[in-house]
């Protein structure tokens, strides 16, 4: 006997529309949430790994974690500048950018609460570094001057970081010369400014971080060995990719914590919607059910049939669910990044997978709320239940 | 005729005992959820709410990594309403290693004076003051890693670069269920003479000064003349009073407690649209019962209140179970992540506003459904097939 049609399982569906839209409603919520916290990992993560390149390597103090606490003295980043594995530009110089990182508090445009934003001192090499960075609006800081660039996200978010606008710090006044774009990165974030004179201003003596290009990539490995047991010096190597990846990780775990316990919470909900649902729908249906058992059709059949329409609403509430998710693609959030103390702005970011982890997450919530109402309408008699009817 | 109403109320949410369970156990579980989020959000809010209006804090102004001469100390002690002060370090070192995480702070000048709320015993505290290399730790983190006190505890510095071995002299209990008891404290002293010896000119640097104001309704004015002394000089200072700082912390993450406030009620909602649908199932089936009552002469209110009552007792048991059980859940979550949040309690206002929600649940999800059995005709109403 064939199966039994998908028409009659579509029809169910529409004849109790409120019914439908309430479960497949609250499905959707779930898979909204959980489709949200995905998107924001993901978001975060490309934010903070696309900072980086691989080929470029980050050299810190050991133990420092941050780029912020770390320190390295002048005479420490001439050896590793002396390194022949170190990248030489067009110019003939090597690729090698020392700068100086700081923290400083700026009030944000909207309610003019403070929050943590990176300067970074640097010179040309850290632009040669990081081609990622394009200048979108203004010109560029001009060398031995009190001019700054700030990141596309930081000029839109604090008040005094829009270009013509002036931040004050490390007792001088800085004026915004120009806004820089550096696609879905970190250093958005960022002010950059002339390495030489933040340091002046900021009274440091030695320099934060270094950042150099490898001649070759598969110099890495030995090179930081050589480095990382040099008496004369005090430091790791990262690859700045793997640099920027350890940075969010306090972050993303949270996140992902967060996002897993709530998942899990809310799809209970969502699946004794399901069940109670589909449970109604069997015992409304049972008289027909003993008909269709009657006609020929299968207990297999009648179980399939049940099934199909609790996973026919969940995928129902998975698209909508999906669909209100991606239409977050077009905010940015920021907030401070535990590890760095920064401000740190991204998006909401849907990837395919996501979206295929995001459906099928809702048919699992569908075949986990119809399975057991689905038995138990496939192991009906069909004399109870044509009595029943 | 109350007592019909109620008891037939009561018959008809038992008559269907599988979907009144699910659903009730739908509740519990939403309502528990809701529970627990606002316990998130509160405590994140948990540092602020604890401190306090009457001390202030003043920090260099550029932000708190840069430091503050130690000879501001005198300068502020001489404004006027100011009663003492104290000043500490973040460390931020490593213990073991990088996941253990708990803040460390050295402190300076009657630092502990001025926070009766860490209540420690006073022989452990003499104990720490004799001790140069003394440590006191809070309740929770010396219980976490099982510490006693005399143990050797080594610490990796990150800003402060080397090994740090303190011996624990004293652990701290919280005065308040609110108070912090994941803090670990040692003498500035000992860390200021061990810059001094590597690098002099890095010495006698403070992180920040706390403040204690012999009239807390002058902090405004007080903080103002603070910061107007040290204007235009090499270290700007920003006072504040320790709340408003630590706001200013939560301020920076504010975008994720924002999130978490959002979810909270979106699983109000979700709650909503499986109660919604269970009372819509209901009477949907019972629409010729409805219309046999109606036609036995009951008005459509008595009909209606039928349904708004079976709603209101699934919610109350719903919520009822769910109220008992956040408090176990919530310690059970404490444990998980008290590395996040120190201070994770369930509010006294929690409960009150799960049963409120509850309420209102009850009431929307039964609005319509109850209004739609009270129209119902009696001639239609005996017709239809459920």
């Amino acid at each position: 006997m064939a199966q039994i049609p998908f028409s009659y399982v579509w029809r169910n569906l529409q004849t109790r529309k409120v019914t439908t839209l309430l479960t497949a409603g609250g499905m959707a919520l779930v898979v909204f949430v959980y489709a949200t916290v995905l998107m924001m990992e993901a978001g975060l993560q490309q934010t903070l790994v696309q900072t980086g390149s691989y080929d470029n390597v980050t050299v810190i103090r050991k133990g420092s974690q941050t780029e912020v606490q770390s320190g390295v003295d002048r005479e420490q980043a001439n050896i590793l500048e002396s390194q022949p594995e170190v990248a030489i530009g067009q110019d003939g110089q090597k690729l090698f950018a020392k700068e100086s990182v700081v923290l400083i508090t700026m009030p944000r445009r909207d309610d003019g609460k403070p929050a943590n934003v990176i300067i970074r001192g640097t010179d040309d090499k850290g632009f040669t570094l990081r081609p990622q960075v394009q200048l979108m609006q203004g010109r560029m800081f001009r060398p031995g001057s009190n001019e700054v660039i700030a990141g596309r996200a930081i000029a839109e978010r604090f008040r005094g970081a829009g270009i013509g606008e002036k931040i004050k710090f490390g007792q001088r006044e800085w004026t915004v010369v120009g806004v820089f774009d550096a696609g879905k990165t970190g250093f958005n974030s960022e002010i950059w400014a002339d390495r030489d004179q933040a340091m002046q201003s900021f009274r440091r003596s030695s320099f934060s971080a270094a950042t150099f290009k490898l001649a070759n990539s598969s110099q890495f490995d030995a090179l930081k060995k050589r480095m990382e047991n040099d008496q004369r010096l005090t430091v790791e190597l990262k690859r700045e990719t793997q640099f920027y990846a350890d940075q969010s990780r306090f972050m993303t775990a949270f996140i992902s914590y967060l996002g897993l316990t709530l998942s899990v919470i809310f799809s209970i909900g969502a699946i004794i919607g399901a069940m109670i649902t589909m449970y109604a729908a069997v015992a409304n249906r049972v008289g027909e059910i003993g008909t269709l058992r009657a006609l020929g059709f299968q207990r297999k059949g009648i179980l399939w049939a049940f099934l199909t329409e609790s996973l026919l609403l969940s995928l129902l509430g998975g698209v909508v669910g999906v669909i209100f998710a991606s239409s977050l693609q077009w905010l940015t959030i920021s907030t401070m990044n535990w590890q760095t103390f920064s401000e740190l702005a991204f998006s909401f970011t849907l990837t395919g997978a996501i979206v295929v982890k995001s459906l099928i997450f809702s048919l699992i919530m569908g075949v986990v709320g119809g399975f057991l109402p689905a038995i138990r309408a496939s192991r009906m008699k069909i004399v109870d239940a044509l009595r029943a009817g | 005729m109350i007592g019909f109403v109620a008891k037939t109320a009561l018959r008809n949410a038992t008559r269907h005992r599988l979907r009144s369970a699910l659903t009730v156990l739908g509740l519990v579980v939403a309502f528990l959820a809701f529970g627990l989020l606002r316990t998130v959000v509160n405590a994140w809010y948990a540092g602020a709410d604890a401190a306090s209006d009457a001390r202030l804090v003043t920090r260099n102004a550029v932000s708190l990594v840069f430091p503050l001469p130690l000879s501001y100390r005198d300068r502020i002690r001489s404004v006027d309403g100011v009663e003492s002060v104290a000043w500490g370090n973040w460390f931020g070192g490593v213990y073991i290693e990088e996941s253990n995480f708990f803040p460390q702070f050295a402190i300076g000048g009657p630092y502990l004076d001025m926070y009766p709320e860490f209540q420690i015993p006073d022989d452990q505290r003499l104990a720490f003051e004799r001790d140069q290399r003394g440590a006191i730790a809070g309740r929770k983190t010396a219980e976490k890693y099982g510490w006693q006190v005399g143990d050797v505890i080594p610490i990796k510095g990150t800003i402060f670069q080397g090994d740090w071995p303190f011996v624990l002299r004293g652990i701290y209990d919280g005065r308040d269920p609110g108070t912090d008891e994941s803090q670990f404290f040692f003498h500035w002293k000992y860390l200021n003479e061990s810059i001094k010896q590597r690098s002099p000119t890095r010495g006698d640097n403070v992180g920040f000064y706390v403040i204690e104001v012999s009239n807390p309704k002058r902090v405004a004015e007080i903080s103002e003349t603070i910061d107007e002394r040290f204007q235009n000089s090499i270290a700007e200072t920003l006072t504040e009073t320790e709340k408003a700082f630590q706001l200013g912390f939560v301020a920076m993450t504010e975008a994720i407690v924002i999130a978490i406030e959002v979810v909270a009620y979106v699983v109000i909602l979700i709650i909503l649209a499986v109660l919604a649908n269970t009372m819509a199932m209901s009477v949907r089936e019972r629409t010729s019962e409805y219309a046999t009552l109606k036609a036995l002469g009951f008005s459509p209110l008595t009909v209606g209140s039928l349904i708004m009552l079976e709603s209101i007792m699934l919610c109350a048991i719903g919520a009822g179970l769910a109220i008992t059980l956040t408090y176990p859940a919530a310690d059970g979550f404490a444990r998980a992540v008290q590395d996040f949040l120190p201070v994770f309690q369930v509010a006294e206002e929690t409960p009150y506003l799960q049963a409120g929600f509850a309420a209102i649940v009850a009431f929307i999800a039964a609005i319509t459904p109850a209004i739609r059995a009270g129209n119902v005709t009696i001639v239609e109403g005996l017709r239809s097939v459920a």
